[in-house]
């Protein structure tokens, strides 16, 4: 699947990850499947991270709830999370893939690794004969 | 009675709890489900004990978590 992001966004969860620095910042993405295979982000959400520390994050779920309210008030489609990682790459750890129980969801994650560098990826895991299967999404962002 | 369950009204049986709409919505992986009535979250350990009502509006909501290591 191909996803597109718009570089505004980008620009915010980037702006954004890099002040909750060291600890890890998330929220979701909304937008649209459309007819033509692309999923389109149309809107993201920085929400709190409620673990507070570099190694893990909990998206708040009173805020995932208003989240979810506001995207369905605006026709939107929920379509997966983004986090990032301050210390490590832009690929799911063993944590992030055991707490990925939507299959339908897009799992985006921002590596700030390298300064001034900053690498997102977006990811589809699902379960496969109970084991966890990952595949990388090809993610575009645009103006 | 009407409920709302993700902001598609539906009609249920009377009585109906929180742990009988999982099982009723097919919902995937319940172990890592919340469940909001009327944006007041259930403790897991209510579900089976929370008997909903006409009008009640039900949110599901997966655990959005992970981390770097």
């Amino acid at each position: 699947m191909r996803i597109t992001i718009k570089q505004n966004d980008f620009d915010r969860i980037y702006e954004h990850a890099l002040n909750e620095r060291p600890d890890e910042a998330c929220g979701l993405i909304a937008g649209d499947d459309r007819e033509d295979g692309v999923r389109e982000i149309k809107k993201v959400y920085i929400l709190t991270n409620t673990d507070h520390t570099n190694e893990h994050f909990t998206i708040d779920p009173k805020e995932q709830l208003m989240a979810i309210k506001d995207m369905r008030s605006n026709g939107l489609k929920p379509l997966g999370n983004w986090h990032s990682h301050p210390e490590s790459p832009s690929r799911p750890s063993e944590e992030d893939k055991r707490l990925a129980n939507d299959s339908k969801a897009s799992y985006l994650i921002l590596s700030l690794m390298e300064e001034g560098k900053p690498v997102l990826n977006a990811f589809h895991i699902e379960n496969v004969e109970g084991e966890k299967s990952v595949r990388r999404e090809e993610l575009e962002i645009v103006k | 009675m009407k409920i709302t369950v993700g902001g598609e009204k539906k009609e249920v049986a009377d009585g109906l709890t929180v742990a009988a709409l999982i099982e009723q919505e097919n919902v995937e992986t319940p172990e890592y489900v919340t469940v909001s009535v009327n944006e007041e979250f259930i403790d897991k350990d209510a579900f089976a004990g929370h008997v909903l009502k006409e009008g009640d509006e039900v949110e599901f909501l997966y655990f959005m978590g992970g981390g770097a290591l």
